[in-house]
């Protein structure tokens, strides 16, 4: 496997947008990544697209028609909210290889209100059995992962509150972000319960957005620019045995291997890190990865955020961007978009939140089901 | 007879792996299966162990009726037509095995639940289908 290059990323604003059809969205992403890394379509050798609810729509073909139909090898994945990140994924592969130089990969969603995710299926009698037999659906999922994390440890809801302050408040900073309201600890604690602990403050939105990353060898790279963006791993996992897993997806053990997988690769530990986008589905879901990255030892989340060390200026800035709780997780757009962040620190093109003289990053994403990827970005 | 035998009203259970007797007089239980290699137990049947992969034939295990509260949520919004606000739960059985649960019989709030509290399962209709058949659906509630 040869070193890869991030030579160009982008995001649309996050948000609504009725008007338009998806892989609208995708195209306009994908046009400004290669305007950032100088290129044209001419230049891409392969697209990956990540789409999850339209996966059967060939939306990355749907895209080349939109701004150039050179031919190219497209793969379009699908891997429920590890959507985008996979398909970055596949377009580093395909460049780490050395089957081919340059890949582009745009991750996409258009969700609209289509409220909560989740759950269903499996029910006799065409019976759903949620609500019936407990409840699948996201926001209870996270719930009881959060509630774990009290009983092992006793967390307090107001521990997980306070992240969603601080993503809150970090998203004050990012034109991007679906939504840019700062909110203090009573606005959250006070907020609807929608699956306790989780206020409705603590649940992320859902929305429309697209992202797309342009990858290059780091050869091809270095004829664009004198300081290439190195991918230093990109790691895929899924969900290993574990006693709980069939019942209750073990959000934490797919993470944990993910990231000694990623560490080992990258040949960097979380101490090297200076910021991290990580997969904030849930006010709870931050709490649990701060401990699954190694961002801080096991029991000792909770006293991370009480010391604000995950603030932007803190020991190790977490979601930045204001994480999905503000910024938005349109599924498939997501996992592209938080190495565009990371990408944009690393940059130093992050505006006002950014994270002083980062030269190392982190992208997180899960997709329940279940799928981690972890990719660390070095300038 | 045939035809009406056909047309009779069954019982059938909300998921697969809650096996109603057909003799009445029996309770429904969860049936489990258990590898005979590494002692893994999962709810329902599997084609293979997910934890040490054998494909030798599992055993068939009752489950116990009775376990502990892992952990649960207090669900206030839900799909819609589902009504709320209700406890979604994790009990944990003797057998190792896990189940994703309703708890009833508490007010749906977390000072009426506790981590390791005993739970009892038990059984109740919850639907009729368009033909007919009662849906019976296995619950939890503290225990007795």
């Amino acid at each position: 496997m040869r070193d890869v290059a991030l030579l160009g990323a982008a995001m649309i604003k996050f948000g609504r947008y009725p008007e338009k059809q998806v892989h609208e969205l995708a195209a306009q992403a994908a046009l400004l990544a290669l305007q950032d890394a100088g290129m044209t379509m001419a230049d891409i050798e392969l697209l990956a697209s990540g789409n999850l609810y339209q996966s059967n729509a060939m939306i990355g073909q749907r895209i080349l028609k939109e701004i150039g139909q050179s031919g190219i090898p497209v793969i379009n994945v699908a891997n429920a909210c590890a959507t985008g990140s996979t398909a970055f994924r596949e377009a580093y592969m395909s460049v780490a290889s050395g089957a081919y130089d340059v890949a582009i990969a745009v991750g996409s969603e258009q969700m609209g209100k289509m409220g909560l995710l989740g759950g269903g299926g499996g029910g006799g009698g065409g019976v759903s059995p949620e609500g019936i037999v407990g409840s699948g659906l996201m926001p209870a999922v996270f719930g009881m992962a959060g509630v774990e994390h009290m009983r092992n440890y006793g967390t307090t809801q107001e521990q997980f509150a306070k992240i969603a302050v601080k993503n809150h408040k970090h998203s004050m900073h990012n034109p991007y972000s679906q939504y840019q309201v700062e909110m203090s600890l009573e606005d959250v604690m006070n907020a609807r319960t929608v699956a306790w602990p989780n206020t409705l403050y603590m649940c992320c939105p859902t929305g429309d957005g697209a992202a797309a990353a342009i990858l290059t060898s780091m050869d091809k790279a270095k004829q664009y620019t004198t300081e290439p963006i190195k991918v230093l791993t990109s790691t895929l996992t899924s969900d290993p045995y574990t006693e709980r897993d069939l019942t209750m997806p073990d959000v934490n053990t797919l993470t944990k291997n993910a990231a000694k997988q990623a560490y080992e690769d990258a040949g960097v530990g979380a101490e090297d890190l200076d910021l991290v986008e990580l997969h904030d589905c849930f006010a709870t879901a931050e709490m649990l990865h701060y401990e699954n990255l190694g961002l801080c030892g096991e029991g000792e989340a909770g006293k991370l955020i009480d010391e604000k060390e995950t603030y932007v200026g803190g020991k190790i800035p977490v979601n930045a961007s204001g994480g999905l709780l503000s910024k938005g997780h349109p599924l498939g757009a997501t996992g592209v978009a938080n190495i565009c962040e990371v990408y944009w620190h690393l940059k130093g093109q992050a505006g006002n939140r950014q994270v002083e003289g980062a030269k190392t990053g982190l992208a997180h994403v899960i997709g329940l089901g279940s799928a981690c990827t972890i990719h660390i970005l070095q300038k | 007879m045939a035809e009406a035998e056909t047309q009779a009203k069954q019982v059938k259970p909300i998921l697969p792996f809650l096996h109603i007797p057909e003799d009445e007089n029996e309770e429904p239980y969860l049936a489990g299966s258990k590898c005979k290699s590494c002692g893994a137990t999962y709810l329902g049947s599997r084609m293979a162990c997910s934890k040490c992969f054998s494909t030798e034939p599992m055993e068939d295990v009752k489950l116990s009726d009775k376990g502990e509260l892992h952990v649960f949520s207090i669900v206030h919004q839900s799909a819609p037509g589902i009504p709320t606000p209700y406890v979604a739960a994790i009990v944990d059985l003797p057998e190792g095995v896990s189940v994703r649960c309703n708890i009833e019989g508490v007010e749906p709030d977390p000072k009426n639940l506790a981590f390791g509290m005993p739970v009892e399962m038990y059984t109740e209709k919850v639907h009729t289908d368009k033909d007919g058949n009662d849906i019976i659906a296995f619950k939890f509630r503290p225990a007795k």
